[in-house]
């Protein structure tokens, strides 16, 4: 059998060398995700009928259409319509695009966390005096917060893989390096089960800190 | 001094409130009884605005405000003159017993957070609930429950407290002790209105006894004379079936 395991450890610290820009990417669509897709709940669950269909069809579109067909119309695209895209470098493309679409999929997990919270809270915080946004800045949201965080780590689990399709817009992060090794070595198989196993640990380590915000989170609602 | 006047509220052709008058004078104790479905919930949640009324002027501590044509900063106003007591107790579940009764001392009246700590305290005393200040509402019994909520309308010191069936959903064995609780502080010359079930405690507390039937109040009074001596057939029939259920 052809295989090599000494070029994986040979390998695995030049790919480790692009972890930084592969998080980089990943926690500032997560960012902008979480922040598109709070406003895009509170518009889904808002009375306004503008807003709440407006928010619908983001989420249809965003939901429907392929990562990497939408990465392509951002970053190939857009510049066609727009020449200032042309300045648009491809890690900000990437951010961009992963964070539009991750949003549209929190916006329902968050949409259902809001939910989730008995609407008495809201009563008991007008009820005092509040006003609405004080309400969902100090009981609401925190509350809503523990409901959606299984799910948003989900989101943030699918972003940390997902950057691994920047490297169709030329970003150079731990698959594309991989992909670079193995060209040159025609080591594939070692070359992508090495950067594999750094997917793995990676998200090992997020899983990891998720379970230590969980229980956080947890505490005042432990019997 | 709270004063309502042709209060009327309806939820799609349903009529829940037909045009209520009633008066409460400062310190006194109103309840409110009637058979479920009567409106009196919905009537005190249109006090504060939870439900908002048709038409009708409710005034309450000199702050007037009119259903038919009243602004988003006229109901703030109107209600920062209650505090409301829930049925489900509604804390904020996460804060701690201490953190509910400081929440709007420090959010909304702007209070510095060591003086709102210190009343805080003296109000979970009041309610004999000192030393579960750190306690999260999910480690409280309903009757603690009930008791920190009522600190909590107690710390924003309205002009009246609103309790809507303060009890109703707590064990038989932990009613007592909110009873307890609410009859001290009606003590002190608290302006409340109570929607309750619990005619004994009704009879004890209040100064003024209002019935309700089908979204109209059917008869008021002194409770001696409306729970012991109704004169109205509807009251009576009522109260009828409230003894019998007790007794069975």
């Amino acid at each position: 059998m052809n295989f090599d395991p000494s070029y994986i450890i040979e390998i695995l610290p030049r790919i480790i060398q692009y972890i930084p820009i592969t998080l980089l990417m990943a926690v500032l669509a997560m960012i902008l995700a979480i922040a598109v897709g709070l406003v895009l709940a509170l518009a889904r669950n808002s009375r306004n009928r503008l807003l709440s269909s407006g928010a619908a069809v983001y989420i249809s579109f965003f939901r429907a259409i392929p990562m990497l067909v939408q990465l392509f119309l951002i970053y190939y695209g857009l510049p066609q319509l727009f020449p200032v895209f042309t300045k648009m470098d491809a890690v900000t493309a990437a951010v961009i695009g992963f964070g539009f679409k991750q949003a549209a999929f929190l916006a329902e997990i968050f949409r259902a966390a809001f939910l989730s919270v008995d609407k008495g809270q809201m009563e008991a915080c007008i009820t005092g005096g509040m006003t609405k946004l004080q309400a969902y800045r100090r009981i609401i949201l925190p509350q809503a917060a523990r409901n959606a965080l299984p799910g948003t780590g989900n989101i943030f689990i699918s972003l940390i893989k997902e950057t691994s399709l920047a490297f169709t817009l030329g970003v150079v992060e731990i698959f594309a390096e991989a992909k670079m090794q193995a060209a040159e070595s025609f080591r594939f198989f070692e070359a992508y089960l090495a950067v594999a196993l750094i997917y793995w640990l990676l998200i090992i380590v997020y899983t990891y800190l998720q379970q230590k915000l969980e229980n956080y989170l947890d505490r005042p609602y432990r019997t | 001094m709270i004063k309502v006047t042709n209060l009327k509220k309806r939820f799609g052709d349903l009529v829940v409130l037909n045009g209520i008058d009633f008066e409460v004078k400062d310190g006194e104790v109103l309840s409110i009884i009637g058979p479920s479905g009567s409106g009196k919930s919905t009537l005190i949640r249109c006090l504060n605005f939870l439900e908002r009324p048709e038409a009708g002027v409710i005034e309450i501590g000199g702050v007037r405000v009119d259903a038919e044509k009243c602004t988003n900063k006229e109901i703030r106003q109107l209600r920062l003159q209650t505090a409301m007591v829930f049925q489900n107790y509604n804390l904020f579940k996460n804060k701690t017993a201490l953190q509910n009764v400081t929440e709007s001392l420090i959010v909304v009246k702007k209070m510095p957070k060591k003086q709102a700590e210190e009343l805080g305290m003296e109000l979970l005393r009041q309610v004999g609930l000192e030393d579960k200040r750190d306690n999260y509402p999910a480690t409280l019994s309903g009757g603690q429950q009930q008791r920190v909520s009522i600190a909590r309308a107690l710390a924003l010191r309205p002009h009246a407290i609103l309790l809507d069936e303060p009890t109703s959903s707590l064990d038989p064995e932990l009613v007592s002790e909110v009873l307890q609780t609410i009859k001290k502080i009606a003590e002190m010359d608290t302006t409340m209105i109570i929607v309750t079930h619990e005619m004994d405690f009704a009879r004890d507390v209040s100064d003024h006894v209002i019935f309700m039937a089908d979204g109209n109040i059917v008869e008021q009074g002194p409770p001696a004379e409306l729970l012991d001596n109704p004169r109205k057939e509807r009251t009576k029939q009522f109260l009828r079936t409230f003894h019998a259920n007790r007794k069975r």
